[in-house]
């Protein structure tokens, strides 16, 4: 185990089907270059290369490098992006703490759109495929990534889940995060767009004590507005917070049951479709 | 704790330049870690010791140097220094920010034998 947070050995995996249960140790490797296939047919995130050693000597010597930390990742998030610009599919990665309601905004933003578009969506959690049943209830198709100890979807990651998934061309793909108000916002999955949701439940200054994550996203989803005349919480103050941030975020204030409602955000997505429908003509 | 992920990322790509540049021991690794991106630079520290070890850079030696945050506003048209995403600019006073500096995570360079 990691001696930083413990994301380390758990080992990512994918989990194609409905509940499988997994026992694999893996070593404290680089997760994201090799899976391998285990009994169950689940794609399973090891471990990856010990020391390199290279034959032959040489001198001390400066190398200069100039490479992004990142750059593996964006290139597997570029192909990822491509993949799915050629195939008509509009990804939306959709990022929060946990419980801000991203699964339960998805369950019934399917509901309402299943019939219109074509829907499939990639699930991200560290343990349980719980997520995952509650989308295939819905009638859509749904795989869930484990991230064993780790505390974000990487595009490695999602490349898979694509292989696994096959999303219906011409639609939506809803990639759920790891509940994490923190990691995910630095790595490019190969999303169009990216949505953070913050719920009327969490703090007004969610924006300002997280930067990264509202910095780096296209929309905020302020969930479970239903809820605003039981609670002493200020929208416009989360907003403002927001837009200190990021000042050209699109805000969508919403909640799954009773009022307002998804329209806004509805609206939203019916807005981006027109856009990559033009955009694709 | 994206951290230690990075702290792999950046073994990997030592690695990869070990094969490409043939050498075997890494003494020295120069990162750019802008003051505004999203990696705090003890916890990055940290993951590089885990990290590296059993690999050529185990026991090297970690330099992180850190680029100011820097910011174009819109309040003023001036390009501004940031100290931290959510301020206001020093120069008006305007949240109408965008980040130009301060954001890198880059490896710069290497001392190899």
């Amino acid at each position: 185990m990691c001696t930083v947070c413990g994301c380390s050995d758990g080992g990512a995996k994918i989990e194609p089907g409905p509940a499988h249960t997994h026992q694999n140790d893996h070593g404290h490797g680089h997760a994201h270059d090799h899976h391998h296939h285990s009994e169950d047919g689940a794609l399973n995130f090891g471990a990856g290369p010990a020391g390199v050693h290279v034959a032959g000597h040489s001198q001390a010597r400066l190398i200069e490098i100039e490479q992004n930390i990142l750059s593996k990742n964006d290139v597997i998030a570029a192909q990822n992006r491509a993949r799915l610009e050629a195939q008509g599919i509009i990804a939306i990665n959709l990022m929060s703490s946990p419980g801000s309601g991203k699964t339960t905004l998805l369950v019934e933003t399917i509901k309402r759109l299943k019939d219109k578009w074509p829907i499939a969506v990639i699930e991200g959690d560290q343990q349980t495929s719980n997520d995952a049943a509650r989308i295939r209830e819905t009638g859509v198709a749904s795989v869930q990534v484990n991230t064993g100890k780790g505390c974000h979807l990487d595009a490695e990651m999602v490349a898979q889940a694509l292989d696994h998934l096959e999303p219906p061309l011409g639609g939506i793909l809803f990639i759920e995060n790891v509940g994490n108000l923190v990691c995910p916002a630095g790595f490019d999955l190969g999303e169009a767009r990216r949505v953070v949701l913050a719920s009327v439940t969490e703090g007004e200054d969610k924006p300002l004590k997280y930067p990264d994550m509202f910095a780096s996203s296209d929309a905020m989803i302020v969930s479970k507005a239903d809820l605003l005349p039981h609670l002493d919480f200020d929208v416009a103050a989360l907003i403002s917070n927001a837009r200190k941030i990021r000042p050209r975020l699109d805000v969508l204030t919403t909640s799954a049951t009773g009022a307002p409602g998804l329209d806004v955000w509805l609206a939203w997505l019916q807005g981006l479709h027109g856009q990559f429908r033009v955009a694709a003509e | 704790m994206h951290e230690l992920d990075l702290a792999r990322s950046v073994v990997d790509a030592i690695q990869a330049e070990a094969v490409k540049q043939s050498f075997r021991k890494v003494d020295l690794i120069v990162l750019e870690i802008g003051a505004l991106s999203c990696v705090d630079p003890h916890a990055l520290e940290f993951g590089m010791d885990a990290a590296t070890r059993g690999t050529c850079a185990e026991g090297a030696k970690l330099e992180i140097q850190s680029p100011p945050g820097e910011a174009q506003c819109f309040g003023c048209g001036e390009t501004v220094a940031l100290a931290r995403k959510g301020d206001p600019c020093p120069n008006c006073g305007s949240f109408q920010l965008v980040v130009s500096g301060g954001e890198e995570l880059k490896i710069k360079s290497l001392e190899v034998h």
